[in-house]
């Protein structure tokens, strides 16, 4: 089965004969990922080593993010995310290429340019959205 | 590809340096002139508060608490030992009984600010270090390493004998001086590696910012003080350090000091740093 936090970038609309109204109602609202506690807080923790390690995502270079040390001020600090984007898939494209939304950013291109896997894009969204 | 690089660069030196006032016709021709007014500007505008001077001081000159520090370091300079050396090196005579200040003008003394030039008969851009081991080769003694202590020590020596003095770097009539200055332009503002980023993401975009604990340096006077001492590095470094860790910084592919890359670079910088006075040797968290 798929797991949480690792959906394809573009994951295709599930197929709703295949699937339960209520899995599939759960897919809908985004709410996998907390019916499922126990995988759902492993990618959790992996989303915040990748997004701290200095290897990864270093996002603390240029962010604050709760738990992180050294956090530096280029970029706004990353507080009630989920509220900010209750779509995950709006994470996951900042992630992927944030030039798309905005030309002269500074931060980095990580899909694009290859800095992180989808997975690992994926594993850093579910940390993103517990912020 | 390329030119969506170019695209990119261009658009953020447009909206860096807002150079929307010019006439569009005037856009291609190289205006080194027009640049440095408005790179100035921008930095003035941004920074309202420091004084056109101050912005020599780097990351010093973004922070109140850190211009306090500095001035307090400033008391028992951490260069003091370099600027020694320096002094000391900068007297000894060669083996064949030369010294450096048979190859300078005024011996030596009081030129950095002149530093780096167009050199017409090479065609090229000549900076400081680059002469320093020029001189010595042409004397029989080996060339220093440009990232090292020895070069460090020349540097600061120099620099020291210039403090005050308004950077003065000229731009002469020749095709190819232009063309050097503008290659050093668009090496600046070109975003590149797999992090995206230009010299200008950090020190035009986002001077003033902390990036980790450092705060980033903005670039006008951006070279006025080197060489600089870093309790970072534990020592001295020369420009030629500074440019290549920079570019290793961003998983760049670093050019060796010296490359023609650098020396137009660092001929760009120095251009739109004129009138700013020389202040190093340096000294930086
Ligand atoms: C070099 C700087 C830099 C790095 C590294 C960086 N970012 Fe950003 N980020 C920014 C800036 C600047 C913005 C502000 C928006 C813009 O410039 O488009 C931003 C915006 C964001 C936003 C939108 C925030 C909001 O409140 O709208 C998110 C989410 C984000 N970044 C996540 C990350 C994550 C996760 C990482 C690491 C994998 C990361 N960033 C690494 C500079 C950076
Ligand atoms: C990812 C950010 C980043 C990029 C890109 C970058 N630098 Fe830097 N640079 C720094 C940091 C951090 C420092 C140390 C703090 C400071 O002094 O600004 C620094 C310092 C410097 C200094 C010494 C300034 C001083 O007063 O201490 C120079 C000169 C410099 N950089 C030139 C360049 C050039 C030229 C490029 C492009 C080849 C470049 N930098 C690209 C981050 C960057």
């Amino acid at each position: 089965m798929m797991q949480p936090g690792n959906a394809p970038l573009k994951s295709p609309r599930p197929r709703k004969s295949v699937l339960t109204p209520a899995c599939a109602l759960a897919l809908s609202l985004g709410l996998l990922v907390s019916s499922l506690p126990a995988a759902a807080q492993s990618t959790v923790a992996e989303g915040q080593r990748l997004a701290f390690d200095r290897g990864k995502g270093n996002c603390l270079t240029c962010h604050d993010i709760k738990g992180g040390t050294l956090p530096g001020t280029i970029g706004p600090a990353l507080i009630d995310i989920k509220t900010k984007y209750p779509d995950r898939n709006e994470l996951v494209a900042i992630l992927v290429d944030a030039t798309k939304r905005n030309p002269l950013t500074v931060m980095p291109p990580f899909g694009r340019n290859r800095l992180l896997t989808d997975k690992e894009i994926n594993a850093i969204v579910d940390f993103l959205q517990t912020l | 590809m390329r030119s969506a690089i170019r695209f990119a660069s261009i658009g953020l030196a447009l909206a860096a340096l807002a150079f929307a006032g010019a006439p569009a016709a005037a856009a291609d021709t190289v205006d080194p002139v027009a640049d440095a007014k408005a790179f100035k500007k921008f930095f003035t505008d941004k920074f309202p508060k420091v004084k056109l001077e101050d912005f020599v001081n780097g990351p010093y000159s973004m922070d109140e608490d850190l211009y306090r520090q500095w001035q307090e370091k400033e008391q028992f300079p951490p260069y003091e030992f370099s600027l020694e050396l320096g002094k000391e090196m900068f007297a000894k005579p060669f083996k064949n009984g030369k010294s450096y200040e048979d190859c300078f003008p005024n011996k030596g003394i009081g030129i950095r600010q002149n530093y780096p030039y167009f050199d017409e008969k090479e065609g090229k851009v000549v900076t400081l270090e680059l002469a320093l081991n020029r001189c010595r080769e042409a004397n029989g003694e080996p060339p220093f390493s440009y990232v090292r202590d020895e070069m460090a020590a020349l540097t600061a020596y120099m620099a020291f004998t210039s403090r005050g003095k308004p950077f003065d770097i000229k731009i002469p009539n020749d095709p190819r001086a232009l063309a050097a200055y503008e290659n050093g332009k668009e090496y600046f503002y070109t975003r590149r590696g797999q992090l995206n980023f230009s010299c200008a993401t950090c020190h035009v975009q986002s001077p003033g910012e902390r990036i980790r604990a450092e705060v980033l340096a903005p670039a006008l006077g951006i070279l006025n003080a080197m060489p600089i001492y870093r309790s970072e590095w534990s020592g001295m470094g020369t420009t030629s350090r500074r440019f290549t860790t920079c570019n290793s910084q961003i998983r760049g592919v670093p050019f060796n000091p010296q490359d023609d890359e650098y020396r137009n670079v660092e001929y760009y910088l120095s251009y739109v740093s004129n009138g700013l006075p020389i202040s190093g040797p340096g000294a930086r968290p």
